[in-house]
């Protein structure tokens, strides 16, 4: 495309009382040698709107540079599909923060028009990147979640392949003796026949789905659109192309034979839930040691979890569990079941459930602390508790003990996807999640770090199996959604629709693999020769592999190391040494906003910034500091998420990576001679707009005390 | 913007724009559907735009909220309404015929958010975003990082004899004070309904004496007295007199898991009672939270988050339930009565503020939507209507998230 740029300067919303508005027309013009030039009162009304219609339309202007408010605002008014169009903010960043009419604002609004020319100058409109994809979908477990996702993906008209590891699918309903009610009110009856073999016969009988039993996934290649998946089948293997994955692989129980202070292993009558939901099965609750009838079942609640020693987390449905089981206990008017737990955890709706249990005078429950079971002498067990509602000690009879053992997730154990990606073959950083496939972020639940694999049920969260069915319905979402995107050759989410991909320039390739390990994505994997090569489907374009690159061979159509080079190299130097000029590079999810509100509540910012925004702190680019330094800037503040565990970046690892990228620039500085202090990196929330302008301070002054880039002057 | 084909035909209408209206709203459209939401509200978010952080990783609702609102700048085949109700809901899957009601704004599109308006008003309003903690001019903006960033003037709130100064101070024409309500006829093939939740009225409380005994608030008025752009920008300090707190006392189950009030458990309420101790703890290192509950309910992976806060020697739990709560003699602290269940009977404390922990009360148990099934106040899928969020179950934003997006899903039905 052949870029005419058009710049739109408006004097609206005391742009016009505060700075020279047809100075920077006239830089425009001039200067920047940009072909229409326009200013107008107010271009989000109706006329100033159809004057700049009106240029695309009849002068060919397709690259629109509109010098005013706020990106984030005025979306409606400013749309122009087809243009590139930069939204410049000099309402946020030259008036609303600063003093008006002084030279500080007017050399701010003149820095950021002309870096925001540079930047559309600089720029390009993307074009998809085109392949052949496949639209089938890959559910890996053949359980109740994997069922309903395969369902759910089927009917919506798209082609399924489903894995389960077993000779059937049904996974663990298949143990099941009953359920609890399914329709969401929990009220009489409490407990409910299980018919997993209706969802089964639906599975293996629908005309979309392929099932393959007895069978692992041995291979995933390639990438989301594109997938080899190699699975085996009783030493045989076939491979099949899909595009996205299911996760839906479940879970196993927790090892009981590390719980022998409470008995397991050492007394027959000391069984887990599974085993005593396959005890129930059997008609009558029949003690293991001697055949005869339990009467006394004691349920230990939490048993080997929310424990340091064993799983630190709660396994969400095992209080509603026992509370079926104690119920099944009563199915015999005679027995009595006894609930010891820690928290009754039955939240929701569930606590109509554990009502109505309550209400059975045979079910009794008590709070305490479990220490150990031991033999009562006469064939029975003592479970032994403290700080119970009984008193600070107390023994507790029971014929039969069971302990609520909980949830290990699959990919605690093993990867299961076996990606053959350079990263490795299982979703990265599970630890995060004690093993689960989860998430880290609230807001986006099926956001793993590998696109297009999705994960649902126990296997990413613990949870009931009604849970675990809408869980799949998500996934079942977000797959189909992701095969959509990558047909047409966009991203997915946090970058949803974006046209743009890396494009290496592979000539300066030096295989250095930086890009290859930092990318959060696993984009990147090596050749034979150990040179890098990207699998597109699976980049989120969030741009580390740019910031990343020593010879900067990574760039985007809109957006690359050069642009924001120049940018910067665009930004004035005030002559008078006492003024600094100091550049915040500030990612655009959070950091920005955070100063647009700052700008809203019409807080001062000290003149001496300009902000740049990038797509994530990740892309930040260390020859920017080079550059920046050689210009005379006096120093870079770089604006980010908070990083570590609880890590907000959108990205996963862009701002902690800024931040360990900022360590070894300490050569550059050093080879500059410069002081370190002059490179910082702040992690700013997007609610912390109030700290901002005190951040920002504090890093000029320390900048004033450090004195001006001694390069300046060259 | 990619070629991304349309099916007319799959035009969903979600009703809620809180967060499992969004996240349902969004999935929908960028999967391939002209998507409408409508809104009560003059701005979208719903009641996570009223919360100071999310549970476990005390981090800002707005991250979330603020890559949505992007993701709806830039689709085009999402459009929405604020101010608006559904007025009524005829015909069935694949074909409903829906009239939503938009209330007048008296604020247009020219609204840049320059403040003008409300500086220049002489009228003032309990600002209800701030469960009444503070108030805002007539004319206002819902609160600082409202989108749409469009101010909205509440005309029950104008004087009598107001000289329209709101309308004189604008300079770009945007306010209309003869907006009239508008009706908007929408063809659509399903419906997620998202209308999630109220807080439960702490006034039906009667033993808790809420309303009666000064600085005692609920755990909502908690969150906007902790938040940065909240009526003390963020300083825990208790109503009556400004004090900072020093000492704190939370109600669990405040009118949740009981017969004569809400029945089933809120599922949050834990959990945010827990956030909020963290919220005072960080801010004054010498003060002291007590929790008064029945069960402490943090399942999964949120275990640990209950781990942090037992950690602190200066948060103490107590297993009872609070039987009275009344003001002291000759001061403004507040006296909380209770069962030590697991001690020594009844007991008595002394705090600077207490908060009820009140429930979430499904939207549907004070105003049904036309169209849409009721369980018991809880929103029930039905047809082509799928229901998601706290509208439908008790839930926690990252549950109700997998909803909406579950609905999503059901909502646009076969594709292929």
């Amino acid at each position: 495309m052949e870029k005419k740029i058009g710049l739109y300067v408006c004097s609206g919303c005391s742009i016009g009382e505060s700075i020279n508005v047809e100075k920077l027309a006239t830089i425009g013009k001039n200067a920047m040698k940009v072909p229409v030039v326009k200013t107008h009162a107010a271009f989000c009304g109706k006329e100033g709107v159809e004057l700049i219609k009106n240029d695309v339309a009849t002068e060919g202007v397709n690259t629109l540079v509109i010098a005013a408010c706020s990106p984030r605002v005025k979306f409606e008014e400013f749309d122009f599909p087809g243009c590139i169009v930069e939204r410049v903010p000099v309402r946020e960043l030259a008036v609303w923060t600063q003093v008006p009419q002084s030279k500080d604002a007017q050399m701010a609004a003149e820095d950021y028009t002309r870096m925001g020319v540079t930047k559309v100058q600089k720029g390009a409109l993307p074009e998809p990147y085109q392949m052949e994809t496949s639209k089938d979908i890959l559910v890996i477990g053949g359980g109740v979640t994997g069922m309903t996702a395969a369902l759910e993906v089927a009917n919506a008209g798209y082609q399924v392949y489903l894995v389960e590891k077993e000779a059937q699918l049904g996974g663990f309903m298949n143990k099941l003796y009953k359920q609890i009610p399914t329709d969401g009110m929990y009220r009489k009856p409490l407990i409910v026949d299980v018919d997993i073999s209706k969802k089964v016969k639906d599975v293996e009988s629908h005309k979309n789905i392929k099932v393959f039993k007895s069978s692992k996934v041995e291979k995933t290649e390639g990438m989301p659109g594109a997938l080899d998946i190699t699975i085996s089948t009783n030493g045989s293997s076939e491979t099949v192309k899909a595009g996205a994955v299911i996760l839906a692989a479940g879970w196993r129980p927790y090892d009981a034979t590390k719980l022998e202070h409470l008995g397991y292993g050492k007394f027959k009558d000391v069984v887990t839930n599974v085993e005593f939901e396959e005890l129930s099965r059997k008609g009558k609750i029949l003690r293991p040691s001697d055949g005869k009838e339990a009467k006394k079942v004691a349920f230990i609640q939490c048993a080997g979890q929310r424990d340091p020693n064993h799983l630190p987390y709660c396994s969400a449905m095992c209080c509603a569990t026992s509370l079926k089981q104690a119920l099944y206990v009563r199915q015999n008017p005679d027995a009595t079941a006894m609930i010891l737990y820690k928290d009754i955890r039955t939240p929701g709706r569930l606590e109509y459930y554990y009502k109505e249990a309550q209400n059975d005078p045979g079910v009794m429950l008590t709070k305490g602390d479990v220490t150990a079971v031991n033999d009562a002498g006469s064939g029975n067990l003592y479970v032994e508790m403290e700080n119970s509602l009984f008193g600070p000690t107390a023994k507790v009879e029971a014929d039969l003990v069971v302990l609520a053992t909980g949830i290990v997730p699959v990919t605690a154990d093993e990867p299961v996807l076996n990606l053959q990606y350079r990263q490795g073959p299982g979703l990265p950083d599970l630890d995060l999640f004690n093993g689960f496939a989860d998430s880290n972020f609230i807001c986006f639940q099926y956001e793993t770090r590998r696109t297009g694999i999705y994960a649902a049920g126990a296997v990413r969260q613990p949870m009931n199996t009604t849970e675990a069915q809408e869980d799949a319905a998500g996934a079942a979402l977000k797959a189909i959604q992701s095969v959509e995107h990558v047909a047409k050759g966009v991203a997915v989410h946090p970058r949803a629709w974006d046209l743009t991909f890396p494009d290496p320039f592979m000539t300066k390739c030096t295989a250095c693999k930086r890009c290859t390990e930092e990318c959060p994505f696993g984009a990147i994997d090596e050749d034979e020769k150990g040179t890098p090569f990207y699998k597109i489907g699976r980049c989120r374009r969030c741009g580390t592999c740019m910031g990343a690159c020593p010879e900067r061979i990574v760039s985007f159509k809109d957006f690359h190391v050069d642009m924001i080079g120049s940018m910067l190299k665009g930004v004035s130097v005030p002559s008078e040494e006492e003024q600094p000029r100091i550049i915040v590079l500030a990612c655009e999810n959070d950091a920005y906003p955070a100063v647009d509100t700052a700008a809203y509540n019409k807080q001062q910012i000290d003149p001496a910034v300009r902000f740049i925004q990038l797509r994530c702190m990740g892309s930040t680019n260390l020859v920017w500091i080079a550059d920046a330094f050689s210009r005379g800037i006096d120093g870079m503040l770089l604006l980010g998420c908070k990083y570590g565990e609880n890590y907000q970046c959108h990205f996963a690892k862009g701002s902690e990576l800024a931040s360990y990228r900022l360590g070894k620039v300490q050569e550059t500085l050093d080879r500059l001679m410069l002081e370190a202090d002059r490179v910082q990196m702040f992690q700013l929330a997007i609610d912390e707009y109030d700290k901002l302008p005190t951040m920002i301070k504090g890093f000029v002054d320390r900048v004033k005390q450090i004195g001006p880039n001694p390069y300046r002057t060259f | 913007m990619p070629d991304v084909s349309i099916d007319e035909a799959k035009h969903v209408l979600v009703i809620g724009g809180g967060f499992s209206g969004l996240t349902a709203a969004i999935d929908a459209a960028e999967t391939g559907a002209h998507v409408t939401i409508v809104e009560k509200n003059p701005f979208l978010g719903g009641r996570v735009a009223q919360l100071n952080k999310y549970f476990p990783k005390l981090c800002p609702p707005v991250c979330g909220l603020e890559l949505n609102f992007r993701r709806i700048r830039e689709n085009p085949n999402i459009d929405f309404y604020t101010m608006a109700e559904v007025q009524s809901v005829s015909g069935g899957p694949g074909n409903y015929k829906v009239a939503v009601k938009v209330n007048p704004r008296y604020v247009n599109d020219h609204c840049v958010a320059c403040n003008a308006c409300a500086e220049a008003c002489p009228s003032e309003r309990s600002n209800e975003f701030n469960f009444g903690m503070d108030t805002t001019k007539a004319a206002f903006l819902p609160f600082n990082q409202a989108f749409p960033q469009k101010y909205v003037i509440d005309v029950a709130a104008c004087k009598g004899d107001c000289m329209k100064a709101c309308r004189d101070a604008c300079k770009y024409d945007a306010i209309n004070l003869d907006m009239k309500a508008e009706t908007v006829s929408l063809s659509v093939g399903s419906i997620v309904v998202a209308t999630g939740w109220n807080p439960y009225e702490a006034k039906k409380l009667e033993i808790l004496n809420y309303g009666k005994v000064k600085n005692v608030i609920t755990n909502m008025m908690m969150e906007r007295l902790s938040a940065p752009n909240g009526p003390t920008k963020g300083s825990i300090v208790r109503p009556s007199d400004g004090k900072p707190v020093q000492s704190i006392a939370f109600v669990q189950c405040a009118g949740s898991r009981d017969e004569n009030h809400l029945a089933f458990c809120s599922y949050i309420c834990c959990m945010a009672s827990l956030k909020q101790t963290l919220y005072l703890r960080e801010q004054n290192a010498d003060s002291k939270a007590t929790v008064y509950y029945i069960d402490i309910r943090t399942p999964g992976k949120y275990e640990k988050f209950y781990w942090k806060v037992k950690e602190d020697p200066n948060v103490t739990f107590i297993k009872g339930k609070v039987a009275n709560i009344f003001q002291a003699e000759g001061s403004d602290d507040v006296v909380v009565e209770a069962e030590d269940i697991l001690g020594a009977g009844k007991i008595r404390a002394t705090f600077d503020m207490v908060v009820l922990a009140t429930g979430m009360e499904p939207a549907g148990a004070s105003a049904k939507v036309p169209g849409v099934n009721y369980q018991e106040g809880f929103a029930v899928s039905g047809g082509g209507v799928y229901a998601a969020g706290c509208t439908k179950n008790p839930m926690d934003v990252a549950k109700s998230v997998q909803d909406a997006t579950g609905a999503a899903h059901k909502a646009l039905g076969q594709r292929r």
